[in-house]
């Protein structure tokens, strides 16, 4: 069994597995649940001067038979009073020594953020996670994500919490910025020791069209709110892997989060460069139980790969995250369909013909109908090949044309039955590996059919 | 560890291919996707073993194929078997809530079939099973190798326990492997998933070993022997022969026991059905479709099931007779036979009598031909050996008598479970008695 506890900036957890501050870490009596669950740390829902919250909260994004693929929510940080949350932070950590507990904090003035720094310390907690991500109610109070879009002012803030803070510090970023990178310098530069994101992405997330209100209604008016769930997840690691790369912030720990819902999830982002993760949609969706299954699937996953601990895979992927410059124009794939697992839906064919290349063909249609369905090219020998599957009768293996398939993946993409369309690697077409970068360093980053003025811009011709 | 007896080739039992075939890693994952991932799940309070199935399919559907064999044979060891065998369609999958929705219920049994064969192809059944204890010294005897001994016996082990099993044919494995529908589950298949338990270590298998209630002779051990060298014993010997009519002409060729004639269909390779166009089974029960199923599956032209009273009464589920009958099965109602009609010793037909309320009436006979009658109105219990263990008690029915919440017997040293003394139930009932059984033999031994 792999070893799944981790050192984050200092602080020990048993595993990477944390609550995010969010409605599954508002109070105590939850938390010590989840422990119990196996959840290795929490980071408790954000304290600081309590707030009012307006009903309804949540708003959901489903897609085809996918409930709540993305959540939306208005809920503001903890409307408890302080005293009563800190009291239960102390009672908890007593009672889970070794568990993780985090302290999420949102206040406004530099006396705001002394004095709860010292009493969120004073319960024992294992750390604090400063919120510069809320980006709904609090940001129009000047904080949460208003810090988190203004640097300087993030910069500031965090100074002011390494000043107070005896434990480490984590600053919570929004993605809501045009480059994450520069919060993410601002908080390196205040010294932090630390970073989490993404906090939830400013979502509008529907309209009632029968009473012309978005979504979640409150009364007949609604507001944006902050978008998260699995739906968030490739923005959330695109972001956190910047910060992961980047000179300046690669040296943080960072607590990835953004629609991990379970081990793979987990583990893609620890791959990525986090230390830990923190979940929040996929437990309002099913219940803390889903830890099992996230502490029971990475270690496994981490023995079939000979990993004895979660830290030899952290940061395993970054390297492999180049800039497309870099990517290698020779690499070559082709779509091959199986046939012992083809169903005969055809959306391979659609998606190809109006979305991508039309290289996929329907087999027996004469040389007029391959022409009218809108093939250029059409090969010569289109083979009629039975789909094996039991009750595809009459059905044919669709037929890919080498010579226009370009690669793409779409149709791997649209194809229902996993494993039946695999992309395979053919021999490129340049012969050798070059990459975008080459041909500009040799000044040969001009192809045919450019424009009279950038032809003329590098002193060419037509 | 001795491997256990492979079945050779050519008997009639391959000729069957499944009625639910294994699912490929996509199918198993896509049906995974569609479970709800229910609380309190009314397919774990169905299900006999408790097996926690919303999380077990959850794990299939991150990838973790893995950790739901863990979770499947944490409750059940024997849950390949019981994967195939089950009855789903009245246990678990009749339960789903997608049936309240008028939507299909959720494949288990298939997906519980995944996860283990997927899992066990790969790893041993130890590595996906809490520690073994360090050895006890203590020794349990068990009584005939069908799925309540082999799940006892298995979990004895990983409580550091020896197991020792006692069974009189050649072949283990009880009716998991001589008496489940080819179409379900075939013997080797059964036989694999001991080999798996056996792996455990500490699981010793006595073939061709009689238990008797008297004096033992060659090749039969007695129950007072059992009873003075073993710490404890546990009875999961099954039900015996199959019962007959005592009608006339019973005996003799054309004319088989449904337990026995399964048993040859699935081991036995001299076994053929030349010659037989017209088959009669008996009886109303499971047994009964099984072997009229496999009949006609395996190409017997006329299959009839004859039952005494009308179809509303049958015992046998009302899922596997229509599928049965959409293979082509006949029905006869309110029938008995009264006679064997035999020319020298050949089988010619029977006379069936109509009856009413299961009582046959005088007067309305007629004359069925066919070349094979299948006898399935029960099994024989075991009771001559059960009476070998002093203080074992029997009901009326034959069936050992237990306390239900430990299934010991009359006898403080001994334990029984399975179809001995439920009487004849699934092999997901037996892992159960089993489980309470040696959750209550490890307090006793452990008490020593």
């Amino acid at each position: 069994m792999a070893d799944l506890s981790i050192d984050f900036c200092g602080i020990k957890s048993p595993n990477p597995f944390w609550l995010a501050s969010a409605p599954p870490a508002n109070s105590g009596p939850q938390i010590m649940r989840a422990f119990d669950a196996g959840w290795g740390g929490a980071v408790w829902k954000t304290l600081g001067d309590p707030v009012t919250n307006v009903t309804s909260r949540f708003w959901a994004n489903d897609y085809g038979n996918m409930r709540m693929m993305g959540l939306n929510n208005i809920e503001l940080i903890t409307d408890r009073p302080l005293e009563v949350n800190l009291k239960e932070m102390y009672e908890v950590k007593k009672r889970y020594p070794k568990h993780t507990i985090i302290a999420s904090l949102m206040v406004e003035t530099r006396e705001n953020w002394k004095e709860i720094i010292k009493r969120a310390e004073d319960t024992g907690a294992d750390g604090l996670e400063l919120n510069f991500g809320c980006p709904h109610g609090m940001c129009e109070r000047g904080m949460g994500s208003a810090v988190g879009q203004e640097p300087k002012v993030l910069e500031e803030i965090t100074r002011w919490a390494m000043e107070y803070a005896k434990t480490p510090v984590i600053i919570k970023l929004t993605p809501n910025t045009g480059d994450i990178n520069e919060p993410g310098e601002a908080a390196a530069k205040g010294g932090a020791p630390a970073i989490s994101l993404i906090n939830t992405v400013k979502s509008l997330l529907g309209v009632d069209l029968d009473r012309f209100v978005p979504n979640p209604r409150v009364g007949n008016q609604s507001t944006n709110g902050g978008y998260c769930g699995p739906a968030v997840k490739p923005i959330a690691l695109f972001m956190m892997s910047q910060l992961a790369k980047n000179p300046q912030t690669k040296h943080m720990a960072i607590s990835g989060i953004g629609g991990i819902s379970n081990w793979r999830d987990a583990a893609e982002f620890i791959s990525l460069g986090a230390t830990s993760v923190q979940v929040c949609t996929a437990v309002m969706h099913y219940g803390y139980r889903i830890v099992e299954d996230m502490i029971e699937g990475l270690s496994d996953y981490l023995d079939s790969k000979g990993m004895k601990s979660v830290n030899e895979l952290r940061g395993k992927a970054i390297g492999a995250y180049a800039e497309w410059g870099d990517l290698d124009l020779n690499y070559n794939l082709k779509a091959r369909i199986n046939p012992d697992s083809c169903i005969g839906c055809n959306l391979c064919h659609v998606a190809c013909m109006d979305g991508a290349h039309q290289c996929i063909l329907i087999p027996g249609r004469t040389h007029e109908e391959h022409v009218k369905a809108g093939h250029t090219h059409i090969p010569e020998n289109i083979p009629m090949v039975p789909v094996k599957a039991a009750g595809a009768v009459g059905r044919h293996l669709p037929v890919i044309d080498d010579v226009e398939c370009v690669g793409c993946n779409l149709c791997h993409l649209v194809c229902p039955v996993p494993g039946t369309i695999e992309m395979v690697e053919v021999p490129g077409t340049i012969g050798h590996a070059e990459t975008w970068n080459d041909r500009v360093a040799q000044g040969r980053d001009i192809n045919p059919g450019s424009m009279e003025s950038t032809l003329k811009k590098r002193g060419l011709t037509s | 560890m001795h491997p256990l007896p492979v079945l050779p080739d050519g008997r009639l039992e391959q000729r069957f291919s499944e009625s639910k075939p294994a699912y490929s890693a996509a199918e198993a994952v896509t049906e995974a996707n569609r479970c709800l991932y229910c609380v309190d799940a009314p397919c774990i309070k169905a299900c006999p073993t408790s097996i926690d199935i919303p999380n077990f399919i959850h794990k299939i559907s991150t990838g973790n194929t893995t950790g739901a064999a863990r979770t499947i044979l944490k409750e059940n060891i024997l849950g390949a078997s019981c994967a195939r065998v089950c009855p789903v369609e009245v246990l678990c999958a009749g339960a789903c809530v997608y049936n309240a929705w008028g939507r299909e219920p959720i494949a288990i049994g298939r997906l519980q079939r995944f996860a283990t064969e997927e899992t066990l192809e790969n790893r041993t059944m130890a590595s996906l099973m809490p520690a073994k204890k360090p050895p006890t010294g203590k020794k349990i005897a068990l009584i005939g190798a069908g799925p309540a001994s082999i799940a006892a016996a298995g979990l004895l082990a990983l409580e550091g326990h020896q197991a020792v099993i006692f069974e009189r044919k050649s072949i283990p494995g009880g009716l998991n492997s001589l008496g489940i529908a080819p179409y379900k589950q075939s013997g080797n298949q059964a036989l694999e998933e001991m080999q798996w338990v056996m792996g455990l270590g500490d699981v010793q298998l006595m073939t061709e070993v009689s238990v008797v209630a008297g004096q033992a002779g060659m090749g039969e051990v007695s129950a007072e022997a059992l009873l003075k060298d073993f710490d404890a014993v546990f009875l999961g010997m099954g039900l015996g022969a199959d019962s007959k009519l005592k009608a006339p002409g019973e005996d003799g060729e054309g004319v088989y026991g449904a337990v026995e004639l399964i048993e040859k269909i699935k081991s036995d390779p001299k076994m053929t059905l030349e010659g037989v166009k017209r088959a009669l089974v008996i009886g109303g029960g499971n047994t009964a479709i099984d072997i009229a199923h496999e009949l006609k599956l395996l190409g017997v032209a006329d299959v009839a099931m004859v039952y005494r009273r009308g179809v509303e009464s049958m015992s046998g589920y009302v899922h596997e007779l229509a599928y049965a009958r959409k293979h082509g099965v006949r029905l006869i109602e309110n029938r008995v036979v009264a006679e064997f009609e035999r020319d020298g010793g050949k089988l010619l037909g029977v006379k069936l009598a109509r009856a009413e309320n299961g009582k046959a009436m005088t007067g309305h006979e007629e004359h069925v031909a066919c070349e094979l009658v299948a006898l399935a109105i029960g099994q024989a219990t075991a009771t001559t050996i059960a009476k070998g263990f002093t203080g074992v008690e029997l009901d009326k029915h034959g069936n050992i008598t237990v306390d239900p919440k430990t299934q010991r017997t009359g006898n403080k040293k001994v334990w029984s479970g399975g179809d001995c003394v439920n009487g004849g139930k699934e092999v997901v009932n037996a892992v159960q008695e089993a489980k309470i059984a040696v959750r209550d033999m490890l307090i006793s031994l452990g008490a020593k």
